[in-house]
């Protein structure tokens, strides 16, 4: 009784009692973070570790109002608590770190963060803070409305689900099982739907399947980003159960997404523009491609979506020459793999509607273990490839994948031999005349190279690809079997790329059939490959490969080739929460670091001047 | 004369703290501590700014060995622990320990060893100084509990 009335009684006075759960590793900071909050009439309970943090929230999803928790911990990174606090509990949680990076701000807003506090934290932010927790209450309300009770149930006054809580969570529970099983998904969307009881209401979300953004995208598209409101939006989709709640929320963090990409696809085509590539089918497919975050790009009039739904955010970056120009069907690659100069000239007589490239993805069988590989192609000779993307050529078309034997410039370093990749990332399309193939073969094999990366900087053993072309010359155009899969092992072409984006490329019937089909080649490419980490290719010079710094820790998202290439590296295989805009982040930084790089001022600037003190005291 | 003193120490703490403040070694981060201090927390600063003490020299030790590692320099290490040694200083309100760890950072982003190295010890440097000043605003504040325990009949 007691102790009802001391909760009634906080709740009353809310804000005052609010239950802040603080997680940092650092005791001066927390102490003092301790200390405000008390200040700030606050019920805290501090804890230096993560794992114990979590240990507490679980134990009782009712305990806390919201946390606040450092960015940098060492026993576990405080994004990805960030997440699992948002996923299993789903409270607000604000982020707190000494480093106010852009990059980490941002990485802290696409992980769910209600907000990101700069060390020192000062008292007057710490007294609005409740705002967070209100909020996502408002919201829980209203977006559940409609919604079927889904799968966490839990108290209205523990419920801290915002409208945007919802959102995310189910986009990143959907990125999940996106390549389980899509149809469970949209299975759940539609039960998502069925109760319109507020009164029974549990927790109901709504679950954003690849359907639903596919129909919310199409319902954009259509009314023109600007003019999209979440009620015209709602009439377009015209899904039943739906709030206007529910649309606007998702049109809220759709809106970001394209903010972040088009930031990013803007650098690119500066990058392009230099290069003297640009084409703007390309841009856009990147940028595009990054919605495929969103569950896939769906409903973008250019692009089918079956190639590009399985896109992970990283393939935004690249100018996907998409499975479609490679006659890989489903191919949920991310990206493309810079073939270097790739020029058309020597293969005119190729059908012009395939793209040249490759596409080192990873099948989506794979992709989860391995690295979704973007790479952008920086000169895409067919334009009209990027409208073909999403078609993927049968098999019993003659066009042929061209590589142009400009691809021999591409250097390549090798095949990361990454085991649990398992079966290709890489598959080349190979199809078309025998006579084309002694050319494919070889440049295939060029291409491949161009694929493969070490670690170091050496260059690629283009004899150990040799075997391939081989193969491929004497396989002709057997579509299912020749599923051009040159495989590459994971890293190869991309190296790490954030693990979210590998959940999120579907399962697809085509892939699996590449998957067989690699398999059989994966044992050629084992022994070429060693190291999962790749340098940047250096188109321009052959000869040189040249690593962008950060490509030391297993951790640095992307390497900036010194053409513009993008290549992602991803981080190990493994569980990760899918979260497709980290990559895009981790791209979007890097590009950044290097510019930062190259003009940064050196130490010693920092000055004082005050030393003459010293000498009196 | 206890009552002077009194008053002595309450000048030498404020000159010191404007000292401080006015040579940019502390910050109003420190005034924000400071208010914090009640009669729930009396000695909320002194106690912060001791763990502070403690956490800092375990930084400063992992920083040294890790930059006297000549065959291989940790970067990502030393740049975790610079966080957390801007991260506290800077909630202290160390303001010229935080700036150097700035330019640490920098330093140690460009994989710059000599660099990393001149700021490491001038990191060391400011904090022995401001370990020094703070040690001496604690003395003169706990004379001061000790004299303002004192009465007399006639004081005011």
């Amino acid at each position: 009784m007691t102790v009802e009335r001391i909760v009634s009684e906080r709740k009353d006075q809310f804000p005052v009692g609010m239950r802040v759960l603080a997680v940092d590793d650092d005791p001066t900071c927390l102490l003092l973070l301790e200390t405000l909050l008390r200040r700030c009439q606050y019920h805290v309970t501090t804890t230096s570790q993560a794992i114990t943090a979590l240990k507490m929230l679980r134990e009782n999803k009712n305990k806390f109002d919201l946390v606040i928790s450092d960015v940098h911990m060492p026993d576990m990174d405080g994004f990805k608590l960030l997440e699992l606090v948002g996923l299993e509990m789903d409270l607000p949680v604000i982020m707190l770190s000494a480093n106010g990076d852009t990059k980490l701000v941002m990485k802290g807003i696409t992980h769910g963060a209600c907000d990101y506090l700069l060390k020192p934290v000062r008292i007057e932010e710490l007294k609005n803070i409740w705002q967070h927790v209100v909020r996502r209450k408002k919201f829980d309300r209203k977006d559940r409305n409609n919604s079927d009770s889904q799968d966490k149930p839990h108290a209205d006054s523990g419920g801290e689900a915002a409208g945007i809580g919802n959102a995310d969570n189910n986009v990143k529970v959907n990125k999940k099982r996106k390549d389980q099983n899509e149809d469970e998904d949209e299975d759940r969307d539609e039960d998502g739907h069925d109760n319109d009881d507020p009164s029974t209401q549990k927790k109901p979300r709504v679950v954003w399947s690849v359907e639903l953004h596919r129909k919310f995208v199409a319902a954009v598209n259509q009314l023109g980003i600007d003019k999209a409101v979440p009620k015209r939006i709602l009439e377009l989709m015209n899904v039943e159960k739906l709030t206007r709640e529910n649309v606007a929320s998702h049109l809220q963090k759709f809106r970001l997404y394209l903010k972040r990409i088009s930031c990013v696809a803007n650098q690119q085509a500066n990058m392009v523009a230099a290069l003297g590539t640009a084409d703007s089918s390309y841009l856009r497919m990147g940028s595009l491609n990054g919605l495929g975050n969103f569950h896939a790009l769906a409903g973008t009039d250019q692009f089918h979506n079956a190639a590009f739904r399985s896109f992970p955010p990283s393939g935004v970056l690249g100018r996907l020459n998409t499975p479609a120009g490679l006659g890989i069907r489903g191919l949920p690659s991310p990206g493309t793999i810079p073939l270097g100069h790739v020029q058309n000239s020597g293969h005119s007589s190729n059908d012009p509607s395939k793209l040249q490239s490759f596409i080192p993805g990873n099948h989506n069988a794979n992709i989860l273990q391995g690295m979704p590989m973007s790479l952008e192609l920086d000169q895409l000779q067919n334009n009209k490839g990027v409208s073909h993307i999403g078609e993927l050529p049968v098999a019993n078309s003659t066009s042929v994948f061209p590589v142009p034997g400009s691809l021999m410039d591409a250097r390549i370093t090798g095949f990361s031999n990454n085991p649990i990749l398992g079966v290709t990332s890489n598959s080349l399309m190979l199809e078309g005349s025998s006579q084309q193939t002694a050319l494919h073969a070889r440049n295939l094999r060029d291409g491949v190279s161009a694929i493969g990366f070490q670690n170091g900087n050496t260059l690629s053993d283009f004899a150990s690809i040799d075997p391939v072309s081989h193969q491929l010359r004497d396989s002709k155009a057997d579509l299912q079997g020749q599923a051009a899969s040159i495989n590459c092992n994971a890293g190869q072409i991309m190296t790490r790329v954030p693990q979210e984006w590998n959940s999120s490329i579907p399962a697809n019937g085509a892939m699996i059939q590449l998957d067989q089909c690699l398999d059989q080649n994966n044992s050629i490419f084992h022994r070429t490959m060693d190291s999962d980490s790749m340098g940047p290719l250096n188109f321009g010079d052959p000869l040189s490969i040249k690593h962008s710094e950060a490509n030391n820790s297993a951790m640095e998202p992307s390497v900036i080739g010194k053409e513009g290439y993008l290549m992602y590296q991803s981080r190990t295989q493994g569980n990760h929460i899918p979260d497709n805009i980290g990559s895009l982040e981790d791209l979007a930084s890097a590009m950044m670091k290097q510019d930062q790089d190259n003009g940064k001022p050196t130490y010693g600037s920092f000055g004082h001047n005050s030393y003459s003190h010293r000498t009196c005291i | 004369m206890l009552g002077l003193a009194a008053d002595r120490l309450r000048a030498d703490t404020n000159r010191l703290l404007a000292f401080l403040f006015h040579q940019g070694i502390l910050d109003e981060q420190f005034l924000q501590l400071q208010q914090l201090e009640d009669e729930s927390s009396p000695n909320f600063v002194s106690e912060v700014v001791n763990i502070y003490f403690h956490e800092s020299e375990k930084l400063l030790r992992n920083l040294r060995s890790l930059l006297m590692d000549r065959e291989l320099s940790d970067y990502n290490k030393m740049g975790i622990h610079l966080n957390q040694f801007m991260g506290s200083s800077s909630s202290i309100g160390a303001k010229r320990i935080r700036n150097v760890c700035v330019a640490f950072r920098a330093a140690s982003e460009q994989n710059n060893r000599a660099g990393c190295l001149r700021a490491l010890e001038l990191l060391e440097h400011e904090y022995c100084f401001l370990k020094n000043k703070l040690h001496e605003l604690f003395q003169i504040q706990q004379q001061r509990v000790l004299a303002a325990g004192v009465r007399y009949p006639m004081q005011n």
